[in-house]
């Protein structure tokens, strides 16, 4: 008897998905983004997604494709490029709703999610317009003698969660290489219906460690519903050491969002075929 | 009194000001001056600090603008500058868009919320920075665009807010504390060069101003080598404040 082999392919995985769902992507702005199962997901007819993110250019391609009904971030941004044209393109029309929080209470928020709590308290946000703009927010004072008030981040909940890692073997063990594993084992953690991993190269068990260290095995197949292979999935975002960030083209990215004409172009030329049409036409 | 420092030498020394007697605390900085001073004050009188690699590495030393790590003594994902914000154990240095005279700054979004005329980061760790561990702000471009009696979203905490501990605003034009009445914005020092009204006509409010000005010290000989031989021999430093 083995361990059950989860190997999928982006579409199969993008197939289990459902309209109105609340799905959660890993990585960090424009680092180690799921990008192959994001744009199959463009590719497909999914609509009225909410979106949890430590916003890039996921979120952006997202809201390109009217793909989006909600965004829960705490930003939008290309990193090397301060701000996301699609994403900025859908706040200043309105085509979004956006729930606005800070990076830390985000974070108190998926560790809620990931371990089944209604809530974390953290002074992050307090004083701010975030409580403003979420008016749901609510405060809990401290039941000990201190009795601080404090913010009541509520959990993160989310149906998927789509990350992308360096390695995985089938059965959807995970390890990051880079020196950021950003918050993608709270996303696998925190996701209700299923979580699926992207990787760089899936290999067999017995050398997905590799002379590293135990700690680099960030997530376990216990939260993972399927893995699949996409060599450079996560392109133009960085995945060190696998590969750094496409900022050529992130910078085309971000020159065809200006102009229609030019995002039709560009979706032409990268986006409209599948995983490997995109990785040929960007190589 | 040195001669002959540029003016984003200038702001570079009045940055690395900022941490000065903070000891063993990470000097998290944003923007080409601020990361400057961070690994300047690291290397001349505060070498306690601990800087980054422009990434999530800590380095053994303070390295070049742009340099690979080197040797590293750490590594700093996200998630552990989060908890180093939360313990108060980083002093950071941000940019804004907007910031009032309580120093309270918007990185979110400018005019309604709602429906933004300009959609900017979003909060970032602002409010959580501005709440759990001290904070300043280098502004290269001063204006009173940026410099406004009110903000349109309140990202970063001020003083009439609730915010931790904000040491100091460093502008390409002088530096302020927030020691005047009511914790607002006071101004410290102009750079050579510089005049009061100057800043005045900047600030789109008025700052507090106690008795003569003095102007913000120029970098010493050491400063000047290291920042021009070692740390920014490219001078990116000049392509952020043009002298």
């Amino acid at each position: 008897m083995t361990a059950p082999a989860k190997v999928l392919s982006i579409e199969e995985i993008v197939g289990s998905l459902s309209s109105g769902m609340t799905i959660g992507i890993g990585g960090w702005g424009s680092r180690r983004k799921p990008m192959a199962l994001v744009r199959a997901i463009c590719r497909s007819s999914l609509s009225d997604l909410t979106v949890i993110s430590y916003g890039g250019p996921d979120v952006g391609l997202l809201c390109a494709y009217g793909k989006v009904r909600r965004v829960i971030a705490p930003f939008v941004t290309l990193d090397s490029i301060a701000l996301e044209p699609h994403f900025r393109a859908a706040r200043r029309s309105g085509a979004i709703a956006f729930t606005e929080y800070d990076e830390g209470m985000f974070m108190f928020g998926l560790y809620a999610a990931a371990h089944r709590l209604p809530f974390l308290p953290t002074r992050a946000g307090l004083g701010s317009d975030v409580m403003r703009v979420n008016p749901d927010l609510r405060t809990v004072r401290s039941p000990y003698d201190d009795g601080e008030e404090l913010v009541a981040m509520p959990a993160l909940r989310m149906d998927v969660a789509l990350v992308h890692m360096n390695r995985a073997d089938a059965r959807g063990n995970a390890r990051y290489l880079g020196p950021d594993p950003y918050l993608d084992d709270l996303f696998v953690k925190a996701a209700t219906t299923a979580s699926y991993v992207s990787c760089e190269r899936l290999v067999d068990t017995a050398d997905l460690l590799d002379d590293g260290h135990v700690q680099s095995l960030l997530i376990s197949r216990v939260h993972v519903t399927g893995v699949t292979e996409t060599p450079r999935g996560a392109h133009f975002t960085t995945c060190e050491p696998d590969h750094g960030r496409d900022e050529a083209f992130q910078r085309e990215y971000v020159k065809a969002a200006g102009d229609p004409a030019e995002w039709e172009a560009f979706r032409r030329r990268y986006l409209d075929g599948d995983e490997k049409a995109y990785q040929e036409a960007v190589r | 009194m040195t001669t002959g420092a540029t003016r984003a030498e200038v702001c570079v020394t009045a940055c690395a000001e900022a941490w000065r007697g903070d000891g063993e605390i990470l000097a998290a900085a944003m923007g080409t001056c601020s990361v400057l001073g961070a690994r300047l004050a690291r290397l001349t009188f505060e070498p306690g600090l601990l800087t980054t690699d422009g990434g999530a590495l800590l380095t053994a030393e303070a390295i070049p603008l742009g340099a690979e790590a080197g040797t590293i003594e750490g590594g700093l994902p996200f998630r552990d500058h989060l908890w180093l914000v939360a313990a108060g154990r980083r002093h950071v240095m941000m940019g804004a868009g907007q910031i009032d005279p309580y120093g309270n700054t918007n990185i979110s979004a400018i005019g309604d919320w709602a429906r933004p005329k300009s959609q900017l980061l979003g909060a970032r760790g602002a409010p959580g920075n501005t709440r759990c561990n001290p904070t300043s702000y280098w502004i290269p471009r001063h204006s009173p665009r940026v410099f406004v009696e009110r903000v349109d979203f309140v990202s970063g905490v001020g003083t009439d807010r609730g915010a931790f501990d904000l040491r100091r605003v460093v502008t390409d034009l002088g530096v302020f504390d927030f020691s005047g009445p009511g914790g607002t914005m006071r101004l410290v020092s102009v750079h050579p060069g510089v005049t009061v009204e100057e800043v005045m006509a900047a600030t789109g409010f008025t700052p507090a101003v106690s008795g003569d000005v003095p102007p913000t010290r120029t970098p010493t000989e050491e400063e000047l080598r290291l920042l021009r031989e070692f740390l920014d021999p490219e001078a990116r430093r000049d392509r952020e404040v043009p002298t």
